[in-house]
């Protein structure tokens, strides 16, 4: 590593993105009906830089009091305003939004790195970029969504409640509240306790658009708070990204109700490495699958199936490469690698790691200095792991790559589908007919081929199995926020309008 | 393919070269190269922020790494005394600002260069071979070359035969390159591969291999008359295949990006994809070059403005 420690002969000086572009409050309350309160009993928690551990500032810890009054601020705002405005007036909105995330790119940035630990060359390409992607994506949706039901009535759900993971905090928040507003739908949304920044930030992005009060709330909170919006029932829907745990928790919570869920959850991603693929770039897609994000990335490709033929030359590629990954300051532009998002998040890395060791898998990072403060750990490749291992089976959501071997085709597809998760998987190979046949034999929501990682807002996203249901993304990313009714055959005047605010009638016009 | 990557005696050698279908075999056997894949990791690295000391450091080797090119019809005697004046010392004004690596001129010139650069490090490259479009005779183009080497020139850029590589003579090509490093004689050879004309990057990746088996020293990408020229990713792909010749055979050999590099920020990130795809040992004139012209007054106004602050504008800098 040149990051921190050995100096090489041509050391990258120090290129820090500038802290001031961002003004954090001291404090900050809820969002709720278009104004910050404070929560009704006062409770706060600090949100800390991971990388320094420097607390950033209070934030609110909204209890069931305050979420019950936001749910009925969303509920308001459904009722009055945003579900019978035409689909084309709620696009200028969602437009206006984007715009402004654009222009505000670089504060959502910094922010962002400085909240979550991420490096800054990330937040700065990938997270806020493609956050305002979705945002014009689905505003053009908004005025189109007959289109998009095979002439099938759509209507709003009603009052969403959204609850969304701590890494890629504002790029979840996004993926949520783009395609639900979209389709005519409020929203109540708790970010992560550890990163609740950027949803605080966009907060005051939506008071810039002028979105009308309550259409977006945010309330922040732990566990406890995520709950109660999942359990409230003036709640019509529960999205829901984060842990299978937590995800089992939720339908368990809304099983019986008339809540719909979508819940994108956690995954253990095989990234298949046959003989005859580009092996420099496989070995790149193989790096950026488990080390982008330091691998806190539900479709994370932390398990790599590598034919057994080319194995050693793949993996001597492998650890020269991870040898210039840049481990450090995640605000300093050249960093590859940030902080680990927390303390427990450390901890659990920490002992999914030692028990590979403890089961016999070999353990391999390259030389590299960890800073004394923050929470980091480094690249980290375990090889002669097996099927049953720990390492293999669970996810880590970690920096930690697990190696395994296959020798044809079908052990590869095999060994790959063997999870109880089924979110995404790689397959790097020249020859396009292994490609589509190992893509098709494969249980994951997205596969990738000759790639990894790669998003956008057209690309539907979601997971089989253990992983989840629900699409986000696309047309089929509607789906999750519409009610369909019976065949509209009289072009706009069908059932649909019977059933309260109808979302596209207008519009068809 | 793991032949490539484990080991590469003289023997296997011998027997790669002993036919047109062995070296064609072994060429087309090598990994390929993701082109969507490489242009991706090529515009990350562009991404790489190179600042204050890092700069300054950077700008010097840059200036080192030059091969100061004139390669126009109407070159004459006096253009190369004053481009050599310059490469000895491009920048009058500062003294600590180091020499170029080579002036690089067509064999007629050579001996003015010779002339010009005599007690200076500055090294004479030459191309030859016909360059740049390489149509001639083989008898022809070795003559070029023993010109150039007998006139003084320390270094010889030929072109390979693009048409025999395309339509799958490897072997010819391979026998030209040899017979052109022989005629060298002492003199550095520097192999242009014009990846401009060869449509894939598995082709650059295959010219590449054919040129190191030969026995060139440096592999070049361009001549400058073709476009595209020297892109990132093209530089990158042979980078990475000098890293893998050297370790399955042990011998080191150098990359020449020419043509199109005309900023400082073009140069730096051609100096991070050496540094982070064949590593730091490549990082000296002996193992990098850049081949370029306006690069240079680039680099001395940025320079200046590293230790200055302030931006002198090109009337400052002499125009070659």
């Amino acid at each position: 590593m040149t990051g921190s420690g050995i100096s090489s002969a041509f050391s990258y000086a120090p290129a820090p993105e500038s802290r001031a572009v961002v003004d954090i409050a001291p404090s900050y309350g809820l969002f709720i009906d278009g104004e910050f309160t404070e929560p009704a009993d006062g409770g706060t928690f600090k949100t800390v830089n991971p990388a320094t551990e420097e607390v950033l500032c209070e934030v609110s810890d909204a209890g069931a009091g305050d979420v019950d009054r936001a749910v009925r601020a969303a509920r308001r705002a459904y009722e009055r305003t945003w579900s019978r405005l035409p689909g084309r007036e709620r696009a200028k909105y969602l437009f206006r939004i984007a715009r402004i995330l654009q222009e505000r790119a670089r504060e959502f940035a910094v922010l962002e790195t400085l909240d979550n630990g991420k490096p800054i060359k990330e937040s700065r390409d990938v997270d806020v970029p493609l956050s305002a992607a979705w945002f014009f994506y689905y505003a053009g949706w908004a005025d189109k969504l007959r289109y998009a039901t095979g002439g099938r009535t759509a209507r709003p759900l009603g009052v969403v409640g959204q609850v969304i993971p701590w890494n890629f905090p504002l790029m979840m928040l996004a993926w949520k509240v783009a395609p639900a507003l979209a389709c005519g739908n409020t929203v109540v949304l708790k970010p992560a306790e550890t990163t609740p920044l950027t949803a605080l930030l966009f907060a005051e992005v939506c008071r810039q658009a002028e979105l009308p009060p309550g259409v977006v709330n945010i309330v922040t909170g732990a566990g406890e708070t995520g709950r109660a919006v999942a359990g409230h029932p003036g709640v019509d829907k529960v999205a829901f990204t984060g842990s299978t745990e937590v995800g089992k928790a939720i339908a368990r919570q809304v099983a019986g109700t008339s809540k719909k869920v979508t819940l994108e959850l956690g995954g253990k991603a095989a990234n298949i490495v046959f003989d005859d693929a580009a092996v420099d770039q496989a070995v790149e897609g193989v790096v950026s699958g488990i080390f982008f994000n330091q691998g806190h990335v539900c479709c994370a490709g932390s398990r790599l199936l590598v034919q057994e033929s080319v194995h050693d030359e793949v993996l001597d590629s492998l650890r020269r490469r991870l040898g210039t990954l840049r481990l450090g300051d995640p605000l300093d532009k050249n960093t590859d690698i940030g902080a680990i998002n927390s303390a427990g998040q450390l901890a659990r890395i920490h002992e999914l790691a030692n028990a590979g060791e403890a089961e016999g898998a070999q353990r391999w990072s390259p030389a590299c200095e960890l800073p004394d403060q923050g929470y980091w750990f480094p690249p980290t490749v375990f090889t002669g792991v097996s099927q049953a291992h720990r390492i293999a089976r669970e996810e880590i959501f970690g920096p930690v790559l697990s190696v395994l071997t296959f020798r044809t085709a079908e052990e590869a597809v095999e060994k790959a589908n063997n999870t109880p998760y089924g979110l995404a998987a790689g397959v790097w190979t020249e020859k396009g007919s292994r490609a589509l046949w190992t893509a098709a034999r494969l249980r994951a929501g997205v596969v990738w081929t000759n790639t990894y990682n790669r998003f956008d807002p057209a690309s539907p996203f979601g997971g089989y199995k253990e992983s989840g249901y629900g699409r986000e993304g696309g047309r089929h990313g509607l789906d999750a926020y519409l009610a369909l009714d019976g065949l509209d055959h009289d072009g706009g005047t069908g059932p649909g309008l019977d059933h309260g605010p109808g979302v596209d009638l207008e519009d068809a016009r | 393919m793991t032949a490539t990557l484990t080991g590469l005696d003289p023997g296997t050698v011998e027997d790669l070269i002993s036919s047109d279908a062995s070296l064609r075999r072994f060429l087309r056997g090598l990994p390929g190269v993701d082109q969507v894949g490489a242009d991706a990791r090529s515009a990350a690295l562009a991404t790489r922020s190179i600042k204050t000391t890092a700069k300054a450091w950077a700008l010097d080797l840059a200036i080192r790494l030059i091969d100061l090119t004139t390669l126009e019809g109407a070159d004459t005697p006096g253009k190369v005394r004053s481009l050599c004046a310059k490469a000895r010392r491009p920048d009058p004004a500062d003294p600590t600002t180091p020499p170029v690596a080579a002036v690089c001129v067509y064999p007629d010139l050579v001996p003015v260069a010779v002339e010009a650069l005599r007690g200076s490090p500055v090294q004479v490259a030459s191309v030859a071979t016909a360059f740049p479009a390489g149509r001639a005779a083989l008898p022809v183009k070795l003559a070029d070359t023993a010109d150039a080497v007998a006139a003084g020139a320390h270094e010889i850029d030929m072109v390979i035969d693009r048409g025999a590589f395309l339509s799958g003579r490897y072997l010819q090509v391979y026998e030209e390159i040899r017979a052109v490093k022989e005629a060298c004689g002492t003199a550095h050879l520097k192999v242009i591969l014009e990846t401009g004309e060869l449509t894939t990057y598995d082709n650059v990746r295959r010219a590449s291999w054919l040129a190191m088996l030969a026995g060139g020293d440096f592999i070049k990408t361009s001549t400058g008359k073709v476009f595209p020229a020297a892109t990132l990713p093209v530089t990158l792909v042979m980078l990475g295949a000098v890293r893998d010749y050297r370790a399955a055979t042990g011998r080191q050999v150098g990359v020449k990006p020419a043509g199109g590099i005309r900023t400082t920020k073009d140069a730096l990130r051609h100096l991070v994809q050496v540094n982070e795809i064949a590593g730091e040992d490549w990082l000296d004139p002996r193992w990098f070059r850049l081949g370029a012209s306006s690069l240079l007054n680039d680099l001395l106004m940025q320079r200046t403005k590293a230790a200055t602050g302030r931006y002198c504008g090109p009337d400052y800098v002499s125009l070659d």
